[in-house]
């Protein structure tokens, strides 16, 4: 790369659409969104790989490939990079794509931030990735970070708490971006009630990002100090307890499923009602409850702990406030479903990964129902029953949002149709599998199948080998996913502005693709 | 638009960094919580109980159930001189829990106490108790580590045994660098 040549052109970023320079100092909300998106899919690829050995382990009962602590190190850097690079960054990723088209703006309100928001995350990944080839081997006391047993992490500790940080760090950066862009940038006549939900679950979904990713860093600061300058926060002998940890945990980790969940709910309340040919049943109530399920996240989190001995009183608590969030959840589903209802629907790709979404995110919602009964869940506790209802909810929720999502304003992003047949085949491919994959995994969690155990009893085997038989095809039908995006890119038929026959939105009313500023006069808005 | 925005970021960092420290916040918090709850046992209630009077009601008997535990695989060995006994709400008791260093080097331990069923820890009373401080233990040395007790009457009628759990924590590490910075030895010992 000439210096010479790229500092005659520094203003205009477009004039050099595949430098590098381009994508490292943009401040571009497209460019920034295409990044996010990528970097999550490149994420999704390798913490993928992660659940593949993890499953490749459990085929059969006994120890195969990899040792304990090695498994051990794959779940919990497989949650980490699921939960932190792949389900959050997407979601920043289509916020930086959509928002400020959805509201009429030019642009995000920060747009240097936005800027450093994304590139911080290469950054903490390769730390936290490189923690695998360290003394010790990489963070293998699960994604949960509980001590003592996180204390007893070799040289990788100091890194995976770093790393944490400047996740957080990128996270808070990124949600104060999309906060500071809805409460100003909107366009005349665009008021708070009449934003797409999408934006209003953003907004919320930002506020508990600003809320409670400043907790973690403090629990893992915590751990840090307890760890290296005799602080004794969790160290029983000094006078700490244990337990104080899963609570700070999971006062922020109780808002952080919401966190991946609530813009999910904003995708498929864009999707729902442009292929039943009907406006969106409810909508001020979709507000609420989405305020309701924000507001209920922060007083359920000992949910999570049941098992770790609470007063009765505590329990009880817990499990009424925690059963309480089914009535908001429920006013959305039947909203949609009420959307759908009598209305002229047609089943292209995103239609399809919605329904998928309401249907499987609903299994993976009653479930959760069953673990939040403290008496049952002494049972339930531990066990493969939550992985399959916590990725019920994370798979075929917020993923098959995010990718319902890509298929739906895909064309408005780059100008041209995907392949229709390939986006059903990767549909079909991905609901077969994904049951596959997790529906036997309740009933060997019932059954008393123990999470996070490289080996198992006999009695097991059938259903985890279905499960990791469905993990494989999963993984691979998601290939189908990068070809079609790629093929659309390069040689898709030219899209029409309108893209869907019945989408409402500013973005619609854009030229596709979508011009590298989004709105630079102001839209009105009736 | 721009100063909006700026106070925008201006209010929301600070949301963020109040946040941080209600992370830390949540430490006292809990401390409170569990002195409401008795989930554990905790100083103050000893103390509050030691001051009232307190009438011997011979009438009723209660299960102590002694216990003790390492962490960690500590090499020590720890056991009670007796590991149950029956006592009178209201009275003294003392009782011992050995201790057996097992290794070629001066170690010193800490005791944690945990007390079950949870309602019993604001009704057992310690007068003395080896767990309020450290424990040195030379090499290969056995000590005998007293404990007095009392089980208050207003402990519920339906609470016939009580259990009292200790674990020992290895503290040698930070004992000896806590010596360094302070006069109070507390490795000295004869």
């Amino acid at each position: 790369m000439s210096t010479v040549a790229t500092d005659d052109h520094h203003d205009d970023h477009q004039e050099s659409p595949y430098s590098i320079k381009r994508w490292v100092f943009t401040t571009n909300h497209k460019d920034i969104g295409t990044l996010y998106l990528w970097f999550s899919f490149i994420m999704f690829l390798i913490g993928g790989v992660m659940a593949l050995i993890i499953r490749t382990e459990l085929f059969e009962p006994g120890m195969q490939f990899v040792d304990p602590q090695f498994f051990n190190s794959m779940t919990t850097m497989h949650a980490i990079i699921m939960v932190f690079g792949v389900v959050m960054p997407a979601f920043t990723g289509l916020a930086n794509w959509l928002i400020p088209m959805m509201i009429g703006a030019t642009d995000m309100a920060l747009p240097r931030m936005n800027n450093w928001s994304f590139w911080i995350l290469p950054f903490a990944f390769a730390m936290m990735m490189s923690t695998l080839f360290m003394d010790g081997g990489g963070p293998a006391g699960g994604w949960t970070l509980y001590p003592p047993l996180i204390l007893q992490t070799g040289d990788a500790f100091p890194f995976v708490i770093l790393a944490i940080h400047f996740m957080g760090l990128s996270s808070i950066m990124g949600a104060i971006n999309v906060i500071a862009t809805v409460l100003n940038m909107r366009a005349p006549g665009m008021t708070l009630m009449k934003m797409p939900l999408f934006v209003w679950t953003w907004l919320i979904t930002a506020y508990l990002l600003i809320a409670v990713m400043p907790v973690l860093a403090g629990g893992v600061t915590m751990l840090l100090t307890d760890k290296y300058f005799l602080t004794s926060f969790f160290n029983a002998a000094g006078g700490g307890d244990p337990v104080l940890f899963q609570h700070i945990f999971w006062f922020f980790g109780h808002p952080e499923v919401y966190i991946l969940i609530l813009p999910s709910f904003g995708v498929i309340s864009s999707i729902i009602p442009t292929f039943a040919r009907k406006p969106l049943f409810g909508y001020a109530s979709m507000v609420y409850a989405t305020g309701s399920i924000a507001f209920l996240s922060f007083i359920v989190w000992a949910h999570h702990m049941f098992t770790v001995g609470m007063p009765l009183a505590g329990e009880l608590f817990f499990m009424f406030a925690t059963m309480l969030i089914a009535v908001p959840t429920g006013v959305k589903v039947f909203n949609w479903v009420a959307t759908m209802w009598r209305g002229a629907m047609t089943f292209e790709t995103p239609m399809l990964f919605a329904l998928g979404f309401i249907i499987m995110f609903t299994i993976g919602g009653f479930s959760g129902l069953m673990l939040a009964l403290a008496p049952v869940d002494f049972q339930y506790h531990d066990t493969y029953f939550v992985v399959a209802h916590f990725h019920y909810v994370l798979v075929p929720g917020s993923v098959f949002a995010i990718i319902a999502a890509v298929y739906y304003w895909l064309p408005k992003w780059c100008g041209n149709m995907y392949n229709e047949g390939l986006g059903k085949l990767h549909f079909w491919l991905s609901t077969i599998f994904v049951n596959l994959t997790f529906f036997p995994m309740h009933f060997v969690g019932l059954a008393g199948m123990p999470r996070r155990i490289p080996d198992y009893a006999l009695q097991f085997s059938d259903y985890n080998m279905m499960a990791t038989v469905g993990a494989f095809g999963f993984g691979f039908a998601q290939l189908i996913f990068l070809y079609v995006v790629i093929q659309a890119i390069r040689s898709g038929n030219k899209a029409t502005s309108q893209v869907w026959e019945n989408a409402e939105g500013l973005e619609w009313t854009l030229a596709s693709p979508a011009p590298y500023h989004s709105f630079t006069t102001p839209p009105v808005v009736k | 638009m721009i100063s909006s925005a700026k106070s925008v970021v201006g209010k929301l960092t600070l949301v963020a960094v109040f946040m941080f420290g209600f992370g830390y916040l949540l430490v006292p918090l809990y401390e409170v919580f569990c002195d409401i709850t008795g989930l554990r046992f905790t100083q103050d209630a000893n103390e509050e109980l030691v001051a009232q009077e307190i009438i011997e009601d011979t009438t009723r008997l209660v299960t102590v159930e002694f216990d003790a535990s390492l962490n960690q695989s500590m090499p020590w060995e720890v056991k009670p001189a007796v590991t149950r006994m029956q006592v009178h709400p209201g009275r003294v008791y003392t009782t011992n829990y050995i201790a057996k260093n097992k290794t070629q080097s001066a170690m010193v331990g800490q005791a944690v106490p945990s007390i079950t069923p949870f309602v019993a820890n604001k009704h057992l009373v310690k007068t003395e108790c080896f767990c309020f401080e450290n424990q040195p233990i030379e090499a290969g040395q056995q000590v005998e580590m007293p404990l007095s007790f009392m089980v208050n009457p207003k402990l519920p009628k339906d609470v016939k045994v009580v259990t009292l759990s200790y674990t020992f924590f290895d503290i040698t590490q930070s004992a000896e660098i806590n010596n360094f910075d302070s006069n109070e030895s507390v490795l000295a010992f004869n």
